[in-house]
C-alpha cells in the first residue's frame, strides 16, 4: 500500500471521526482492517492532524493486540486459545492447519498472505474450536473444515467467498427463567419511565436489589442515583459490552438475539440520569456483531425509540454510539474501558474520583453489563416483586451463566441466584467432574467438595463464566493455560501484576517440569498474596486466584511434582552445558557436571 | 477545622483533599516511595508507598486521608511486601548496582536498602534492553528503567515537549522517546528539562560528569533515604 494511499485512508477516516482524538483507537482499527497494518506515514499523518505526539500514537498501537505496525497477512488467522478450545482440539487443528500449508504457527507466510496465531478466548467455548480470520469468528472447526480452509487459502478464496456456515453462531441457551421467559413490548420500560417518573422508577430499581451483572456486583440503582446527583455537566451511559473473562459467552447472545432489550435498558439510564449521549464498547472479538447492532439502533431510531425527541418527548433526546476493542481483556476494567473509549491505552485510573462522578472525557458516566441494562428495563416494565421472586434476599433475580467444558450440553442457562454447582452440573449432564472454575481465571476453582456452594453475591459470585473439567483433565493445564492468559492480559502499569504474573508463570513451569520444591510452592503463595494485596485494579488482585486456589484445594496436583530436596536450581548447569558440547563433540565424563546451577 | 488521622500511632493533621502520602510529608515522615514526586500528579504503580489504612492496602500516594483513618506504614509486613516489590524491579530490568553511574545516588538502591532488602531472590528475567547515546549531554540506558514515568509527566506537565511515552503492555512495557527514529538525539530535549532531572534511578544520566562525586561521598552513602530525601531534590544543587 502506498504512502499517499495510507494518508488519503486516515484523512477520511479522521473526516468520519469528527478529527476528535478521542476516536483515536477506532480509527486505528478501520486502518488496520484495511491495510492489515498502520503503516508509519498513517501515524506521522494522525498524530500531526490530531495534535498528538507521534509515540502516543505509537502507544495506543504498541497496547491493543490486534493492531500491528508490521503488515499482516490479508488472511490473518487467530485460534481461540482458552482451555476450553485446547480441550476442543484448538491446538491440534492449528497444527493441522499449519503443516497442511507449511507455514510456522506464530509467523507470516509471504507466499500465502497468510498469519497464524493464537489469541485469548473469543467467547465460543459453546461450538469451539474457534477462531477469528480477518476478525470474523468461525466456529465448530473440525479436522474437516480445517481441510477445507486449508484448501480455500491454498486457492486464495476471499474469506467472504467462504461457505456462510462456517461463521454461524449458535445461541445454545439451555434454560430460560424469568429473564428470558419475559416479552418485552419495544418501549415498554420507556413508557414505564414516562407514567412513572425518575424518582419513582429509580426506587422500584433500588427495591428490586438488582446489583451489577459484570462481576462486581455494585448496586445497580445506587450508581444511577450517584451519577445522576453528580455536579458534573452532561452525564453519559456507557455499555460494558468487553466480554473477555474466558468461557463466559452470555453477552454474546444478548447482544445477538436480545440487542433491542439493551438499547431499551440504556435509553431508560439516560433518561433517568439525563444523558444524550451513549456507548456500547464491544470487544474486537465481537466484530461479527457490528453491522447487525447498527441495525437495531437504525431501527429504534425509525420507531422513534432512539434519537431526538423519543417517543415524542422533547426532553428525551439519546443515541448511541458503538465503539470497538481491539483484543484487550482490561478494558473490561470500568475505568479501563473509558480510556479506552477516550481513543487511549486501556489503562484503569486511579479512583476516586469514580466513573459516576467523572467518567467518559470527564463527565458523570454510568457503566453497566450488557446483562445489568437488560434486567433493568425488564424490572421497569415488570415491577420489582416480579424481579424479587427469583434468588436470594442479597442476590435478587436470576443469572445468566455460559456453561462450557466437560458437559454434553454447554450453552447458556438462565438460573435462579442461589442455585447449587451440582444442580447446574447435572442439568448440562456433567458427569465425573473434577473441578469446575466459575468466573474464570480470575474468579475460584471449585473442587467436588464445594459443589453444594451456591451461585450468589455472598458465596460464589461470577459475571457468568461456568468452566467444567472432568476427571480424565490435568487440572495443571489449565491453571498453566491460565497463567499465560494474565501475562499476556495484564497491562503493566503496576509493579506486581506486571512482574508478579510473569514470575507465577515461570514456577509454575518449574513445577510442570518437575523441578520445584516446597520452597517453590511457599514463593508462589507470597508473590500470590502480594498481588492480591497491592495490585492497582481488579485484574492484578485476582491473576494469582488459579495458583492460589489450586495449591489449596488440590494439593496433589503439586506435591507428586515437587523434588524431594530442599534446594533445586532454577538454572541446570549441567544442560546448559548441551550446546558446548554438541559443539565440541566431546562426550567424556568431563564435559559433565553434576549439580551445580543457581 | 483542622483534621487528623493516625499513622503508626501518632496523630497526623491534614487538609480536606490531601492523600496520606502529602500529609505524611507535610508532618516529616517517611513513607517510601519511588514513582511518588510531589511536584506531579500522583501516578500509584510502583505500590512501594502501600500502607494499611484502615485495615486495606492501599497507595499512600493515590489516597485520600480521611478523619480518623488508622493507617499502618512502619510493619514488618508492609516492610515486607516493599522489599518484594522492589526484587521484583531489581530482577525485571538488569541493574548491576556495582558497575552503575548512579550507585549511591539512586533511589531504588536507597529504598532497597532502607527496606533491609539483601537480594533479588527471584531468578533474573535479563531482558535485552538497549542504550541511548545519541543525545549530547544526556544519555538513556533503558536497562534500568522502572517505568515510573516520572519523565514522562514532567515533560508532558512541565516541559510541554511531551519527550517520552510508554509502549507496549504486560511484561513487555517500554518507555519510548518522541522521535521518528525513537532517538533522543533527534529531539529538543535539553539537559537542564525538568525530564532530566527526576529519574529516581539511572536511566536518565546526564553525560560528562560521571563519577564527579566519588562512591562514598554520595547522596545516600551516609545517611538513608529516610532522612535525604527523594534524588529529584537534590538535582540542581
Amino acid at each position: 500500500m502506498s504512502a499517499q494511499t495510507a494518508t488519503e485512508l486516515s484523512d477520511l477516516l479522521l473526516k468520519q471521526w469528527n478529527r476528535d482524538p478521542a476516536n483515536l483507537l477506532q480509527i486505528l482499527i478501520a486502518l488496520q482492517r484495511d491495510l492489515n497494518h498502520i503503516p508509519n506515514e498513517a501515524i506521522r499523518y494522525l498524530a500531526s492532524e490530531l495534535s498528538l505526539p507521534q509515540s502516543v500514537v505509537e502507544g495506543v498501537i504498541g497496547f491493543y493486540t490486534f493492531l500491528h505496525r508490521q503488515p499482516r497477512g490479508h488472511y490473518d488467522l487467530l485460534f481461540s486459545d482458552n482451555i476450553t478450545d485446547q480441550m476442543q482440539g484448538s491446538r491440534d487443528r492449528a497444527q493441522q492447519l499449519a503443516t497442511a500449508l507449511n507455514v510456522d504457527l506464530g509467523a507470516t507466510s509471504e507466499d500465502l498472505g497468510l498469519s497464524l496465531g493464537y489469541t485469548s478466548c473469543i467467547g465460543m467455548p459453546d461450538q469451539g474450536p474457534a477462531a477469528l480470520i480477518n476478525g470474523k469468528t468461525l466456529t465448530r472447526l473440525s479436522k474437516e473444515r480445517m481441510d477445507q480452509i486449508a484448501d480455500l487459502i491454498k486457492q486464495q478464496t476471499p474469506v467472504d467467498q467462504w461457505p456462510e456456515e462456517f461463521f454461524t453462531v449458535e445461541d445454545n441457551i439451555r434454560r430460560r427463567d424469568i429473564l428470558l421467559d419475559t416479552v418485552l413490548d419495544k418501549g415498554a420500560a420507556l413508557t414505564s419511565y414516562l407514567s412513572q417518573g425518575p424518582d419513582k422508577l429509580l426506587d422500584e430499581i433500588e427495591r428490586s436489589g438488582l446489583r451489577g451483572r459484570g462481576g462486581a456486583g455494585f448496586k445497580t440503582a445506587l450508581k444511577w442515583r450517584f451519577c445522576r446527583e453528580a455536579k458534573g455537566e452532561d452525564p453519559v451511559v456507557v455499555c460494558n459490552a468487553d466480554e473477555g473473562e474466558p468461557g463466559t459467552f452470555k453477552d454474546r447472545v444478548l447482544l445477538q438475539s436480545y440487542a433491542d432489550r439493551l438499547i431499551e435498558g440504556m435509553t431508560l439510564c439516560a433518561a433517568i440520569i439525563g444523558a444524550s449521549q451513549g456507548f456500547i464498547y464491544l470487544r474486537g472479538e465481537y466484530r461479527y456483531l457490528l453491522e447487525p447492532l447498527q441495525q437495531e439502533l437504525q431501527k429504534r431510531r425509525d420507531s422513534g425509540l432512539l434519537g431526538s425527541t423519543i417517543q415524542g418527548h422533547a426532553s428525551l433526546d439519546f443515541d448511541i454510539e458503538i465503539h470497538l476493542g481491539a483484543g484487550a481483556y482490561i478494558c473490561g476494567e470500568e475505568s479501563a474501558l473509558i480510556e479506552s473509549l477516550e481513543g487511549k491505552r486501556g489503562i484503569p485510573r486511579i479512583r476516586p474520583p469514580f466513573p459516576v462522578t467523572q467518567g467518559y472525557l470527564g463527565r458523570p458516566t454510568v457503566v453497566n453489563n450488557v446483562e445489568t441494562f437488560i434486567a433493568a428495563a425488564m424490572i421497569a416494565d415488570n415491577g420489582a416483586d416480579w424481579f424479587r421472586s427469583r434468588g436470594t434476599s442479597e442476590s435478587t433475580g436470576t443469572k445468566l451463566l455460559s456453561i462450557s467444558g466437560d458437559c454434553a450440553r454447554p450453552g447458556i442457562y438462565e438460573y435462579p441466584f442461589g442455585t447449587s454447582i451440582q444442580t447446574i452440573l447435572d442439568d448440562c449432564d456433567a458427569t465425573n467432574t473434577q473441578a469446575v472454575q466459575v468466573a474464570g481465571p480470575a474468579g475460584m476453582t471449585l473442587p467436588a467438595s464445594e459443589f453444594n456452594r451456591v451461585i450468589a453475591f455472598d458465596d460464589v459470585p461470577t459475571g457468568g463464566s461456568f468452566m467444567v473439567f472432568d476427571h480424565s483433565r490435568n487440572m495443571l493445564e489449565a491453571v498453566q493455560n491460565f497463567a499465560d492468559f494474565f501475562v499476556h492480559e495484564s497491562c503493566g502499569f503496576c509493579t506486581p501484576c506486571r512482574v508478579g504474573t510473569s514470575l507465577l508463570k515461570k514456577r509454575l513451569e518449574k513445577v510442570i517440569a518437575g523441578h520445584a520444591t516446597g520452597m517453590d510452592l511457599e514463593k508462589m503463595i507470597e508473590i500470590g498474596h502480594l498481588m492480591k494485596t497491592s495490585s492497582h485494579c481488579g485484574l492484578g488482585t485476582t491473576a494469582a486466584n488459579p495458583i492460589l486456589d489450586t495449591i489449596e484445594k488440590f494439593p496433589l496436583l503439586y506435591d507428586e511434582r515437587l523434588k524431594t530436596t530442599s534446594f533445586e536450581p532454577a538454572f541446570d548447569l549441567n544442560k546448559a552445558l548441551d550446546e558446548a558440547r554438541e559443539i565440541t563433540g566431546r562426550t567424556d565424563p568431563g564435559a559433565y557436571v553434576e549439580g551445580g546451577g543457581v | 477545622m483542622i483534621r487528623h488521622f493516625t499513622l503508626d500511632g501518632k496523630k497526623i493533621p491534614f487538609r480536606e483533599g490531601q492523600t496520606i502520602m502529602e500529609a505524611a510529608q507535610d508532618a516529616g515522615i517517611y513513607i517510601p516511595h519511588l514513582c511518588y514526586n510531589p511536584e506531579f500528579v500522583p501516578h500509584g504503580s510502583c505500590r512501594v508507598c502501600t500502607v494499611k489504612a484502615n485495615g486495606r492496602i492501599v497507595a499512600s500516594c493515590t489516597t485520600p486521608a480521611t478523619e480518623e483513618m488508622q493507617v499502618e506504614n512502619e510493619t514488618e509486613e508492609l516492610q515486607g511486601n516493599r522489599r518484594e516489590l522492589l526484587q521484583m524491579l531489581f530482577v525485571e530490568g538488569n541493574h548491576v548496582c556495582p558497575g552503575c553511574e548512579k550507585s549511591g545516588a539512586c533511589q531504588l538502591q536507597a529504598v532497597a536498602y532502607y527496606t533491609g532488602m539483601l537480594a533479588p531472590e527471584f531468578t533474573y528475567f535479563y531482558p535485552m534492553r538497549t542504550v541511548d547515546s545519541s543525545h549530547p549531554d544526556v544519555a538513556i540506558d533503558y536497562n534500568r528503567c522502572i517505568l515510573c514515568e516520572l519523565c514522562v509527566r514532567a515533560s508532558r506537565d512541565e516541559d510541554g515537549k511531551n519527550i517520552f511515552s510508554i509502549d507496549g503492555r504486560g511484561i513487555n512495557t517500554h518507555l519510548t522517546v518522541n522521535s521518528a527514529s525513537g532517538k533522543l538525539g533527534d529531539t529538543d530535549f535539553d539537559v537542564h528539562d525538568k525530564a532530566a532531572q527526576v529519574c529516581p534511578v539511572g536511566a536518565i544520566l546526564p553525560k560528562h560528569e560521571g563519577y564527579n562525586i566519588p562512591i562514598g561521598q554520595r547522596l545516600y552513602d551516609r545517611k538513608p533515604i529516610s532522612v535525604v530525601g527523594d534524588v529529584a531534590d537534590h538535582q540542581e544543587e
